[in-house]
């Protein structure tokens, strides 16, 4: 069974698929299919977003009580990350690749650091903190769509 | 508690480490002239010129690069910040930035007080620098439970390559004295070996390793490095090394072995990695990081098989030149447009929209014309240990790349300055 870190870390994973099929999708100059790969990403996205800042991160400050430190910090990198969106979606509607993959490239560095600082320290801490809520939390995590 | 590794004031400020990478590509062209200018370098790796070659590209620009980088990379894999990083950045960059001329000077022929000073100056930037990294690394380790493996085994080779770092400038600075005539060593060969092993194999070796480990899979979206075998080639480089230091023949040979082994599997695995990355569009980093793990596999072939003078000239400018360089060089055309990126975000705020993008700091194209001019003078180096009239067009191809290098790292900060952003 996973736990919540493995459950977020796999969904990272898938994220990161998306976002490589439609960067390879712009890179070719299939603007329809890039189109559609690019939605694909944005929902996954949204969607894990919605799953750590709805639900694992109000448990997690909840039981540490840490409302200032780690998740903060996670909150205002989803928020850069979602800057870096909107320049991608803007991007793709004037079909300008160089734009989108100069703003892609700079989403896939941020994004993996983010993803490496939660996958090592943010989501162990969790599995640590939230060890008897875990199947709970999983099955919220698991009812999540894309806002 | 603060969690550690998470908070963002825990990155340094622009300068601590653009100040390292603004500053290297000169050192590099310096040598490319140097190389050019003096063809008999080739010759014999241990005559003047050639050492004096040596430090301007391990110290000057590989040095340099590598310890801008740790600014920047030990808070993140350490999980602690690196105590007074302005000041201990400014010491060690301008340590570097005297040290490394007047070594160079010195080694070429320029007389004892050049290189009395040159160590001085040297160990003076260096040690605060090893001191306050040391810190931060031993800060970290209360967090090793909580931290995943892979991070961890980064923070393990980071902390092998420091004190390797430690090693080569203690042999380094007894060989300088006794270059200055300070005191006689009973074997100069035996020193030397330490310096040079610890320097390549254990500092600039495993930093690469360590740091590998993480920017591989981030840029081009490849599997992660299984961790049985990071864990493998940390235990085989740390063996090899001791093991050729030992007094004993054969027992060197075994560890040169090992050495080579250790780079030879770290290099087809991360060309394997990279051949099932996701991200297919191309990219000059991925060209660097594979044009250096192809250098890597020969000088790994080469080195229990250097005997020559010419030989040996090979295999360090295949370790150095063809490895090394090339994947710093690769890792500096991503940094240092993300690192503009990032502290011009945070200075400007999260709703300023319409920042420029990575790519508008460092075009591809600028990047590409780069790699040209690098491998050009790859082509024409490697064979001049044994073609010393391959050494003129050979180094100033090499100047010029560094001279581009320099100038599109220089663009992309001016750019950065010119949209508000401070240092």
């Amino acid at each position: 069974m996973s736990t919540l870190g493995t459950y977020l870390t796999h969904d990272h994973h898938a994220c990161d698929d998306l976002f490589a099929a439609a960067e390879n999708a712009v890179a070719a100059g299939d603007w329809p299919h890039a189109q559609q790969e690019f939605e694909r990403f944005d929902a996954g996205m949204r969607r894990h977003f919605s799953m750590e800042e709805d639900v694992l991160f109000p448990a997690f400050e909840a039981r540490t009580g840490m409302s200032g430190g780690p998740t903060f910090v996670m909150r205002e990198e989803h928020r850069q990350m979602n800057n870096l969106l909107a320049e991608m979606v803007a991007a793709l509607a004037r079909r300008d690749s160089q734009a989108y993959l100069g703003q892609s490239e700079t989403l896939l560095m941020l994004m993996r650091q983010h993803n490496m600082k939660e996958e090592n320290i943010l989501y162990p801490m969790s599995d640590q903190a939230l060890a008897d809520r875990q199947s709970e939390l999983l099955a919220a995590m698991e009812a999540v769509t894309a806002p | 508690m603060i969690a550690p590794g998470l908070a963002l004031e825990q990155a340094p400020p622009f300068s601590a480490p653009l100040r390292f990478f603004l500053t290297a590509p000169l050192f590099l062209a310096v040598a490319g002239l140097l190389a050019a200018w003096q063809p008999d370098w080739s010759a014999d790796v241990r005559v003047p010129f050639g050492l004096a070659l040596t430090h301007l590209l391990t110290l000057g620009f590989l040095g340099m690069v590598m310890l801008g980088a740790l600014t920047q990379m030990l808070p993140v894999v350490a999980g602690a910040p690196v105590p007074g990083v302005r000041r201990v950045a400014g010491l060690g960059h301008l340590a570097l930035l005297l040290g490394t001329p007047l070594l160079a000077w010195g080694l070429a022929g320029g007389g004892e007080m050049a290189l009395l000073a040159a160590g001085a100056l040297l160990a003076t930037g260096l040690l605060p620098f090893l001191g306050a990294a040391s810190l931060s690394l031993l800060r970290g380790r209360a967090l090793d439970t909580l931290r995943a493996m892979a991070l961890a085994l980064t923070a393990l080779a980071a902390t092998l390559a420091l004190t390797a770092l430690a090693a080569t400038l203690a042999c380094g600075l007894a060989l300088l004295g006794w270059l200055a005539g300070l005191w006689l060593p009973a074997d100069p060969a035996a020193w030397l070996n330490v310096h040079v092993l610890a320097g390549m194999a254990g500092w600039i070796g495993l930093l690469i390793l360590g740091v590998a480990w993480q920017v591989v899979p981030m840029l081009q979206l490849t599997p992660a490095y299984p961790p049985r075998l990071t864990r493998f080639l940390l235990v085989a480089a740390g063996t090899g090394l001791l093991a050729s230091w030992l007094p004993a023949e054969s027992m060197r040979l075994a560890g040169k072995l090992l050495l080579a082994l250790a780079a030879v599997v770290f290099a087809l695995t991360t060309l394997r990695l990279q051949q099932q990355r996701k991200r297919k569009i191309p990219d000059v980093a991925l060209s660097y990081w594979r044009l250096g793990m192809a250098n890597l596999i020969l000088a790994a072939a080469l080195l229990p098989l250097a005997n020559s003078p010419a030989l040996q000239g090979l295999t360090g400018l295949l370790f150095l030149l063809g490895f090394a360089v090339s994947v710093v060089n690769g890792m500096l055309c991503k940094i240092v447009p993300f690192l503009a990126w990032f502290h011009l975000q945070g200075q400007r705020g999260m709703l300023a929209s319409g920042l420029p993008s990575m790519k508008d700091y460092l075009p591809d194209a600028a990047c590409r014309a780069q790699f040209r001019l690098h491998l050009a003078a790859l082509a024409c180096l490697l064979p001049a240990p044994f073609l010393p009239l391959m050494a003129a067009p050979g180094g100033l191809l090499l100047a010029a790349s560094a001279i581009l290098l320099g100038w599109n790292l220089t663009r992309a900060a001016q750019r950065f300055h010119a949209c508000g952003g401070r240092f």
